[in-house]
């Protein structure tokens, strides 16, 4: 264990651009469809809810790709190390988190998407590219699914609120760079502030 | 003697679709072979759906097609759009209004040969209390005693007032709806 009170990073060089520019467009696509899947579902039949099923599903195909993308920037691109000085158990935590995450992100539209099929409604994103179906039409299995996407969305917002609970902790109690380092103005903004 | 009789009758309906296939006409729907299907299309997904309960009413003499009916009753509660939600929809008011017009009615007035296997057949649908005229064409296929009838053609909603009010929106429910049918007759002897 490394006693040593260390602020900085081990690999000493921060994230990409590009996996922090991934990361908040994920970030806030998850939220707004996780949003619109919850207001959504409990509408009765409109051609309003009819809207709001296709744009969830496009978004969720949308996020779907994005995700891959940044899954093979990651692998290309290492992300940095956590802070030296943290605890064995919180390093377990916040691998295990990630992972879970990366998990839940291929999952859950995963799920939309063969939940849909099962259901009898393609998906067809943005109105022009048909998904195929891998399964064929089964009521049980379309209401199965459901329960199960509705299951791996409330695992991944109670994974979130963890995330964001940690990258908060790690800023405020630790005065670590792990949050600004993913908010790179955040940092500057505090250099200023220090230097007053 | 009856079952001489029979089979002396059956043996020359044999005979008779050997010789000359002419001299039947196909008149007895069978429904368990029939079917009514739909195709939407919803912010561009299609969507398959049927109707479960429908009779008909043929009768096609291959040798004088011209002189051939078809008339078709749909029970429009029988149907399947897709989901539950969407079947309790489409009873309503804005679409069928299955209450007060419960039965959907095609009657044929004309009845072309296109040559080959297809039939030009052109008649009055009625859905919803507005009748049209309709066209379409139907292929049939003639095994042994039975004859398929497979056409399919395409319906504007707007045309009988399918989905009044919010649903008028064409961006969401498209106006044209497919309608894929087939129906099954086997013949007895005129």
């Amino acid at each position: 264990m490394n006693i040593r009170r260390n602020n900085s990073s081990a690999s000493g060089s921060g994230y990409t651009h590009v996996a922090i520019g991934l990361h908040w467009l994920i970030a806030f696509a998850i939220v707004g469809s996780f949003s619109l899947g919850l207001y959504m579902h409990e509408l009765p039949l409109s051609p309003q809810k009819l809207k709001l099923y296709s744009w969830h599903k496009w978004a969720g195909v949308t996020i779907f790709v994005f995700v891959l993308l940044r899954l093979g920037w990651r692998l290309l691109h290492r992300p940095p190390e956590l802070p030296t000085d943290m605890p064995a158990w919180q390093r377990v935590a916040a691998e295990a988190t990630h992972v879970l995450l990366y998990v839940l992100m291929i999952a859950v539209p995963l799920s939309g998407w063969l939940m849909s099929s099962a259901k009898g409604f393609q998906t067809v994103w943005f109105g022009v590219l048909p998904l195929p179906d891998l399964l064929s039409k089964n009521k049980e299995l379309g209401d199965t699914l459901q329960q199960l996407h509705m299951l791996l969305n409330f695992s991944m917002a109670a994974l979130v609120i963890a995330h964001l609970g940690a990258a908060l902790k790690h800023h405020i109690l630790d005065r670590d760079e792990v949050l600004t380092r993913m908010i790179p103005f955040l940092e500057k903004r505090q250099t200023n502030g220090d230097v007053k | 003697m009856r079952h001489c009789l029979k089979y002396l009758v059956l043996g020359g309906a044999m005979l008779a679709l050997q010789s000359n296939a002419q001299a039947i006409e196909f008149n007895q729907v069978q429904l368990a072979k029939s079917s009514l299907m739909f195709v939407s299309k919803q912010m561009n997904v299609p969507v398959e759906g049927q109707f479960k309960s429908f009779r008909s009413k043929i009768a096609f003499d291959p040798a004088k097609p011209a002189a051939a009916r078809a008339e078709l009753e749909i029970d429009m509660a029988s149907i399947d759009a897709g989901s539950k939600d969407a079947n309790d929809e489409v009873a309503g008011k804005d679409w069928f209004n299955t209450k007060t017009f419960p039965i959907a009615k095609f009657v044929s007035t004309s009845i072309k040969p296109l040559g080959g296997d297809r039939f030009e057949v052109a008649g009055k649908m009625s859905i919803k209390g507005k009748t049209r005229d309709l066209t379409t064409t139907v292929m049939m296929r003639q095994s042994g005693d039975s004859a398929t009838f497979d056409g399919s053609l395409t319906l504007k909603r707007v045309d009988y007032g399918i989905g009044e009010g919010m649903w008028a929106d064409f961006s969401v429910v498209a106006n044209e709806v497919q309608i894929k049918f087939r129906l099954v007759a086997s013949a007895t002897k005129k």
